[in-house]
């Protein structure tokens, strides 16, 4: 009976009605010391859901969920039965990885009160999306979502030692985030399932499939809630009104016609009555909705149904400098670093884009700047390197060369490394700042040095790309046919980087041969970055690119409205990348759909750095922002 | 002690010692326990090399061998050091077809051609300029004239080819047809790095077959690419890291159709040597039935 409690719908009445508001937390109380409770955002039978601050990060806003359950049960052995069934749903989570499913970060219990510390998912659950749409979600976005629902529950029953069922599959359940993507909440009865035992009837009415009634749940239990989970979605006729088991009765294509007869078909195997005639497991469902994804190009068309991705995107904080900023930030114990064309260095409250310090050198500064023992490293146009102290951002020691300085310096094994218009590449003691080597060129060195593997890795001006040595000797040498201010990425071995000329190249670390080379619409200055298989680029053609990084092939490509100059960032299964049209777009990074797009004022030449949820970046309108990602 | 001064003053007992050492200590080493401990040594080889097992044979059924390998392996001059350089090639003709033995030899030849051509100067002379292609267009452009070449020569006739070019750490493979290449781990994992361009693989992907049916579809051999069919081809043809530590496989279906994947990685990781591997391989898919030509050829990066 308890149990069941927990699975009625989240606002329902049953159970909650005049008991559990009396007793939710109030905004500002803290638990343990640590959780700032900030509100309510749902209710149980059980105890309130509430949305968090994690004080433990004083630095930066770390939103959490924080699911409460109060014990009121008079009986002892049912209270014990209670504590045990939420321990249960903590351990079992705690083993948990999956992007559809919230990470869980604590579990502890006061008084008659236990809670579990989640993942904060921004965003609203299925059901609430249904019944705020007006008319029908469009089949590409519910298609895409079943793939992902599919894909978390394929996951769920390889889990080891047991498969889980989740037991629970409905609308209420599933969450849509900020990026449109599907997460599982509410496990509170998802049970690792030993084949040939009996469970307890859970589940809910209208969803469950007729064997559960019959205390059987197996996967195929989680296939049938699923469809049904799915006809709801697309029909918008709610399983709970209906007498159970007769979706047969209710023709998809009758109620909605738009839906088509491949995805029909899909939903009613699922829903078979007969276990043995349904999906054999959730992959099997997941490739069928493949096969309708690739025959109505779903997968290349999805728009967001959510009004958050479409809505203007706010900053979480900006700060105004006084000229154009056209870099990329550093962040470092919760401090924001970036330098500005009135010449100098900002360091910024990360969480708050609080004025910490600036420090002033004589030219503007482009550089990136990089972090390393308390101390800031950057490169400035007045031709120094200059080294402050994070805290005090006093100087601690400069370093001159004969040019000014675009490149990025690049600190390890106690050498700080970067290049300079007077065409060295210059490797610099870390601590002393003693030059230890430099290396002449045939050109300036805007691009970053890449440090891998004892070796060093640019490009310059004049389109040469080196492979120094550790004690500055060369290895290797290519050509492209213009310049290299890309800077260059690794993995497996090989060297990944863009020139002027339009082509990406990957290069053979050791070697330098030419492994493969890719045709980009026009030059780049832009640095790759990759992720799996992927390698995102933008180029002065207004495109970002995505390439398999095996076959040099186009994966997809998105269009901006003016150059891309801004190296592109991934976190998650987000590419964020500036444009010089003056936005900052966030992308799905297998898909290339556009998840939502801020507007600043004049061109973003510089990168997007994102860290723990946000997106930090400074445009030429003189500003640095602050997104959440 | 006392053995020491009976060996340097005993007369007849030192004899008889030996004897009896001889019985207990000195016999012979088994088969298996040369090859445990050839298998326990690791050989060391101070610099990155290739090297290369390679078996054949025409099966027990057919009366041609129309599959084609070919195996090259030296170094090449980098700009400071030598570095590994391969060439391998496994090329199956089409059967029915009048000229398969022709199409798969052609493919070979006219492939590897190509590419010495292309890196010519870097295996015998110390050149000046980089080569001006990527590896990857080297390997697209050779096996585009082997296409047209074989169109031309020998109409109608066909070939699979599975081609790794190795430079360095990096393996670039080109591949049309049915022969495959498979990454092969200490471990035992089995990874196929080529795509099947057969119709049972392509109906097995879009979802009409199911792999038990497709194990028994009964047009296993009907090729949906193949050299020197159709107007235009295309090549799938991409870049990875050479498998370290492991082996790269090239085969033809003589090989996969016959043996299962789990058999020829236990092959491979017990065999003390590639030769070795290559040869119990064969052995295996004619103790199957040989009902194909099989063709094997496995390269391994050490050091």
């Amino acid at each position: 009976m308890e149990t069941r409690n927990i699975t009625s719908p989240i606002g329902s009445d049953h159970g909650s009605g005049d008991s559990a508001p009396r007793q939710q937390l109030q905004p500002g109380v803290t638990l343990v010391n640590r959780y700032n409770i900030q509100d309510v955002i749902g209710v149980g039978g059980m105890g309130s859901v509430y949305r968090a601050r994690d004080m433990h990060f004083p630095n930066v806003v770390k939103l959490v969920a924080v699911k409460e359950m109060i014990n009121m049960a008079p009986d002892p052995l049912v209270r014990q039965t209670i504590v045990q069934n939420f321990e249960r749903e903590a351990n079992l989570l705690a083993t948990l990885n999956h992007p559809s499913i919230p990470r869980i970060y604590d579990y502890f219990s006061h008084d008659d009160r236990s809670y579990l510390v989640l993942e904060y998912v921004h965003g609203k659950d299925l059901e609430s999306v249904i019944n705020d749409t007006n008319g029908f979600l469009p089949e590409d976005q519910v298609v895409s979502w079943a793939i992902q629902l599919c894909d978390v529950l394929a996951y769920l029953h390889s889990h080891k030692p047991d498969p889980i069922v989740f037991r629970d599959m409905k609308p209420s359940n599933v969450m849509i985030n900020h990026n449109g993507d599907v997460v599982l909440v509410d496990f509170g009865i998802a049970k690792t399932f030993q084949v040939g035992q009996k469970g307890t009837m859970i589940g809910t009415e209208g969803y469950s499939p007729p064997e559960q009634y019959r205390g059987e749940a197996t996967q195929l239990a989680d296939v049938y809630a699923l469809g049904a989970t799915l006809h709801h979605t697309i029909t918008r006729r709610d399983p709970r009104l209906e007498p159970p088991f007769s979706f047969a009765e209710r023709p998809i294509r009758r109620i909605n016609t738009n839906v088509s007869v491949e995805f029909e078909a899909v939903v009613n195997t699922a829903l078979q009555y007969n276990p043995g005639e349904r999906f054999p497991n959730a992959d099997a469902m997941k490739d069928a909705l493949m096969n309708v994804a690739r025959k109505t190009g779903a997968l290349s068309k999805i728009t967001s149904a959510l009004p958050i991705s479409s809505g203007g995107v706010k900053p979480l904080w900006s700060f105004k400098c006084e000229d154009e900023i056209r870099g990329t930030p550093a962040l470092s114990q919760g401090n924001l670093f970036i330098g500005c064309y009135d010449n100098n260095l900002y360091a910024l409250n990360a969480a708050d884009g609080q004025f910490q310090w600036k420090y002033p050198t004589d030219g503007g500064i482009v550089s990136r700047p990089v972090v390393f023992d308390n101390n800031v490293f950057f490169c400035s146009e007045d031709q120094r390197l200059h080294v402050i102290g994070t805290r005090t951002g006093k100087v601690v020691w400069t370093y001159y060369t004969e040019g000014k300085i675009y490149s990025s310096p690049r600190v390890a094994d106690g050498h700080v490394f970067f290049g300079s218009e007077d065409q060295d590449l210059h490797a610099v003691n870390v601590n002393s700042g003693r030059a230890v080597w430099k290396f002449s060129t045939d050109g300036p060195i805007h691009s970053t040095p890449l440090v891998a593997n004892e070796m060093i890795y640019f490009g310059t001006e004049t389109g040469s790309f080196y492979a120094l040595d550790f004690r500055g000797s060369l290895k290797w040498r290519f050509q492209a046919k213009r310049s290299i201010t890309s800077s260059p990425v690794m993995k497996g071995q090989a060297i990944y980087v863009a020139s002027l000329d339009g082509t990406l190249y990957a290069l053979d670390a050791k070697s330098g041969w030419a492994i493969w080379k890719f045709r980009l619409g026009r030059g780049s200055i832009s640095s790759p970055v990759i992720a799996d298989d992927f390698i995102f680029i933008g180029a002065a053609d207004g495109f970002i690119y995505c390439v398999d990084i095996r076959t040099a092939k186009e994966v997809w490509r998105f269009k901006t409205e003016n150059q891309v100059s801004s190296s592109p960032a991934v976190y998650k299964d987000s590419v964020y990348c500036g444009s010089v049209d003056g936005s900052m777009y966030c992308l799905e990074y297998r898909t290339g759909r556009l998840r939502w797009k801020f507007e600043s004022k004049s061109p973003i030449t510089g990168s997007p750095v994102v860290f723990d949820d946000i997106v930090y970046f400074g445009s030429t309108d003189h500003h640095v922002y602050a997104l959440f990602a | 002690m006392a053995d020491f001064f009976r060996k340097l003053f005993g007369g007849k007992e030192v004899q008889e010692r030996p004897k009896v050492s001889d019985n207990a200590t000195t016999a012979p080493l088994t088969d298996q326990q040369i090859s445990s401990i050839i298998a326990s040594q690791t050989p060391k080889y101070e610099m990155k090399q290739l090297i290369v097992g390679v078996g054949q044979s025409v099966g027990k059924q057919r009366e041609h061998n129309e599959d084609s390998v070919l195996a090259l392996t030296s170094t090449i001059s980098g700009s400071s050091e030598s570095i590994p350089f391969g060439l391998y090639i496994v090329a199956d003709g089409m059967g029915g077809h009048q000229f398969g033995e022709v199409a798969s030899n052609s493919a070979i030849r006219i492939i590897g051609g190509i590419v010495m051509k292309k890196f010519h100067s870097f295996l015998y002379t110390m050149p000046t300029q980089s080569l001006q292609e990527s590896l990857q267009e080297v390997m697209e452009a050779a096996i585009l004239e082997a296409h047209q070449y074989i169109q031309r020569e020998a109409p109608g006739s066909g070939t699979t080819v599975t081609a790794a070019l190795v430079l360095g750490q990096q393996v670039t493979i080109g591949h049309v047809g049915d022969s495959r290449a498979y990454a092969v781990y200490p471990d035992g994992r089995l990874d196929p790095l080529t795509r099947d361009h057969s119709l049972v693989k392509r109906l097995e992907e879009l979802g009409h077959l199911s792999r038990d049916e497709a194990e028994n579809f009964p047009h296993r051999n009907v090729l949906i690419r193949a050299l020197g069919q159709g107007e235009t081809l295309e090549a799938d043809i991409f870049t990875i890291p050479f498998p370290q530590p492991g082996s790269l496989l090239l085969c033809s279906d003589g090989l996969w159709g016959v043996v299962n994947e789990k058999d020829i990685s236990r092959i491979i990781t017990d065999a003390p040597t590639l030769h070795r591997a290559c040869q119990n391989l064969v052995e295996a898919a004619n103790a199957a039935g040989g009902p194909d030509n099989i063709t094997v050829a496995i390269v391994q990066l050490v050091g």
